[in-house]
């Protein structure tokens, strides 16, 4: 067994590296001061006038204004697509769908350093990040989707007659803003390779990068109304998926919004699937590879910031190596960088929003007050924008609400556990069923335990892996529907 | 430097073989004349002796370590590659297939947009096809079992004679973007196109060896390919209708139970969608069994 040097709340900050700071260039690009929404191919203004504004979390500058969709609004997207799907899209041959998206991913590939910055700019998550995961992955998604726009009837799907699979018509698409171009291309990739045609609401705090991606559907010359974007906050959410004419919704985000959409959908024929919130257990043996494994944890909570629905946020370690895990646990994050999204050698960055740092806030407190023992780095944040510190809680019980609800911070609830079958009671001992981490050397346990999870995605000893061919989605009240891989064609073909 | 006028005399190329990503002439020192399908010189193409048959599996066998070991989603992007490189010398290709095969423009253009689709087609299966022939097999016994498809190594592919661009692409994919590598005979008298598809594939991120091609008789590299012990696969479709020949290679082919995909009695009709046939021909299925337990 590895020693540990010295423990306590201090540890790592005096020996620190001091980094010159590594800033990424925003120069690439070049946000308008206001933006419309994309319907039909074009440009357009709101019928109601009115707009919100979207500001960078790192700093709370407002980045430009932003058209609010209208029932009307979205009422107008979606007979746009009606008529690209009837006119265009769902008589064209599969082959041809495929090389526009195929078109769509060359795009995002070459414009990718401006979709990143600006993707960070937005949403306030490292640049490290935004170029590395959020963008890359955006771009495999279409490109992998691209593939099955004329393979369709080899997904081993049929209709209810029997017959090769069919697209389902006007997809209703709304979508969070922790991964807001990933999140996008989950959606739209898909349900275009499909012959669908599609109406999507990005997030209100981070609709940048989707109203980008609008101007690349215009590059890659995609037909007028196959992808239309409405930007707006709730409200313009619940138009596009009560509206009458949209055939199938897919929403990702909390599961508040997700029971609303389900009961709003109830008595219809609209097709749905939802990705929502999670409380992933990372459940960590006393046979891992420990130094992996808290790799593991910290990429697990902190990777986005924790704003992160299969992030791993609550921690069971097994209680022989739980002190040692511990302390290699808060030295690691002692080495974590909080700060400027735009610098390359940023670990942590900002809070998407001013209210999601409240609710970070509020949840944390009263970890405190249940008696939860919580913990920080020292660590300087910067006196502007929203930030909160890496955290983690020990002496959790199942019962404290830091156990039970989501979070979506960079917060850590540390529970410990005896035995497998003990673990397996606790990591499913939520109404989540998202995902879940195992860390053992012993094959034979990850399978074991993997059988036992009700979970939708196992990670073993790795966490927070994605790629377009690895179905994705929740059990239980994280969701129904899965997303990527042959699987995530179901979603959008009858 | 004057401007050229019209009596300028044209530069003409030297077509040569593919080996190894290099541009090598025969080590026979022997080339052939091919005609244009009106019966006027055309050029003059290498005539690849056993040898460079040998010199060409050497090559592929090189190169099949790394490229099978490529991440799926990579072999897709390169192939995507091959398919924007060739659709870039389109008017090239429909000049040649144009001449080659004596198509009608209107046709050699099809032809040639055809072939950037089968490229596109099979670029698009590189991450599918495990999903589609792979699986999870649910054993009587706590073991996690699944089985996944694994490329057979190298293959040794006859292309059509016919169809010298949209025949040899609806070959060549199939069997390399699983992670084979390929050592290929191009049409006998219709080899031009081949040799300039080799230039696109030195161009488009294709690691050197992985498709080599040899132009000339088949007489001459088809026995040694078929008989040769490093090979692992024999596509035979270039000797349809030669029902002797065929069967001489699958015996040959024998020796070390090479996977022989045989001679179809006439040259197949390329345009119709493919199927998996020519992807799973070339496929291996391993499974591998693991326990479950605490």
């Amino acid at each position: 067994m590895v020693s540990t040097v010295s423990t306590g709340s201090t540890t790592g900050s005096e020996n620190r590296f001091v980094y010159a700071p590594a800033l990424e260039s925003r120069s690439v690009v070049d946000i308008r001061s206001s933006y419309g929404l994309f319907i039909d191919g074009a440009f357009v203004d709101t019928e109601g006038g009115r707009s919100f504004k979207t500001i960078n979390p790192a700093t709370e500058e407002v980045l430009a204004e932003v058209a609010e969709a209208t029932a009307d609004d979205v009422d107008r997207a979606v007979r746009a697509a009606r008529r690209a799907y009837t006119r265009v899209w769902s008589r064209m041959p599969g082959r041809e769908r495929a090389k526009y998206l195929f078109r769509i991913a060359r795009i995002l590939q070459e414009r990718s350093r401006e979709l990143a910055v600006l993707e960070s700019i937005d949403n306030g998550k490292p640049i490290r990040e935004a170029r590395d995961v959020d963008v890359p992955q955006a771009a495999a998604h279409f490109f992998y989707y691209a593939g099955w726009a004329d393979k369709l009837e080899y997904a081993g799907l049929s209709t209810a007659e029997g017959g090769p699979p069919k697209p389902l018509g006007v997809a209703g698409q709304v979508i969070p803003w922790n991964f807001p171009l990933l999140m996008l291309s989950w959606k739209i990739a898909p349900a275009l390779a499909c012959g669908n045609t599609v109406v999507l609401k990005p997030a209100e705090t981070t609709p940048l990068t989707a109203l980008l991606f609008a101007e690349i559907c215009q590059q890659a010359d995609l037909p007028a109304g196959v992808v239309n974007i409405v930007t707006g906050a709730g409200e313009t959410g619940r138009a596009v998926v009560a509206h009458d004419d949209v055939d199938k919704v897919a929403f990702t985000g909390s599961t508040e919004v997700g029971r609303l959409i389900a009961r709003t959908v109830a008595g219809t024929d609209k097709k749905v699937t939802l990705e929502l919130g999670g409380k992933a257990a990372n459940i960590v043996f006393d046979d891992a590879p420990v130094d992996q494994a808290i790799e593991g944890i910290v990429n697990g909570i902190f990777f986005n910031q924790g704003h992160v629905c299969c992030a791993g946020s609550r921690l069971l370690v097994q209680e022989s190596v739980a002190e040692e895990v511990l302390d290699r646990l808060k030295r690691r994050m002692s080495t974590l960088r909080v700060g400027d999204p735009l610098d390359k050698n940023t670990d942590v960055g900002a809070i998407n929003s001013a209210e999601q740092l409240a609710k970070i806030r509020e949840l944390s407190d009263i970890g405190e007050q249940e008696g939860a023992g919580r913990w920080s780095p020292a660590c300087e944040l910067p006196a502007h924008g929203y930030w909160f510190p890496p955290t983690v809680f020990t002496g959790v019980t199942q019962a404290h609400r830091i156990a039970r609800e989501e979070i979506f911070g960079p917060v850590l609830s540390v529970l410990t556990f005896r035995t497998p079958a003990e673990a397996v009671e606790k990591a499913n001992n939520s109404p989540y069923g998202l995902s879940a981490g195992v860390w053992t050397d012993k094959g034979s346990r990850i399978l074991w335990m993997a059988n036992h999870l009700r979970a939708g995605v196992v990670w073993a000893n790795t966490f927070n892996k994605f790629d377009p061919a690895s179905p994705f989605g929740g059990y239980k009240e994280s969701g129904y529907g899965r997303e990527g891989g042959r699987h995530g064609l179901k979603a959008y073909l009858r | 430097m004057t401007p050229p006028t019209d009596s300028r005399v044209d530069v003409r190329k030297t077509y040569k073989l593919y080996i190894g990503g290099a541009f090598p002439r025969s080590e026979s020192g022997r080339s052939y004349v091919v005609n244009d399908s009106k019966g006027r010189f055309f050029a003059n193409a290498s005539y690849a002796s056993r040898k460079d048959a040998r010199d060409a599996v050497q090559a592929a066998r090189k190169a099949f370590g790394g490229w099978s070991t490529r991440t799926p989603y990579n072999r897709g992007q390169v192939l995507y590659r091959v398919a924007e490189v060739l659709e870039g010398r389109r008017t090239q290709f429909v000049d040649e297939v144009q001449r080659s095969e004596g198509l009608a423009k209107r046709q050699a253009e099809a032809a040639v947009d055809m072939s950037v689709d089968r490229l596109v087609w099979y670029a698009g299966w590189a991450d599918k096809i495990a999903q589609v022939v792979g699986g999870t097999n649910p054993v009587a016994a706590p073991y996690f079992n699944f089985s996944v498809p694994e490329p057979t190594g190298v293959v040794a592919v006859l292309a059509p004679q016919r169809s010298s661009l949209f025949g040899l692409v609806s070959v060549v994919a199939p069997v390399v973007l699983t992670g084979n590598t390929c050592v290929v005979t191009a049409s006998a008298d219709r080899p031009v196109p081949a040799i300039t598809l080799a230039e696109v594939l030195a161009t488009s991120d294709v690691p050197a060896g992985v498709v080599n091609i040899l132009t000339g008789s088949l007489a001459d590299t088809a026995p040694w390919l078929a008989s040769h012990m490093d090979v692992n696969a024999l596509d035979l479709t270039g000797a349809a209708g030669d029902a002797d020949h065929a069967r001489q290679l699958e015996e040959a082919a024998a020796e070390n139970l090479k996977r022989v995909l045989r001679a179809p009695a006439a040259e197949p009709d390329w345009t119709k969608e493919p199927g998996l046939e020519r992807m799973t021909a070339f496929l291996e299925t391993k499974t591998v069994w693991h326990p479950i337990g605490i």
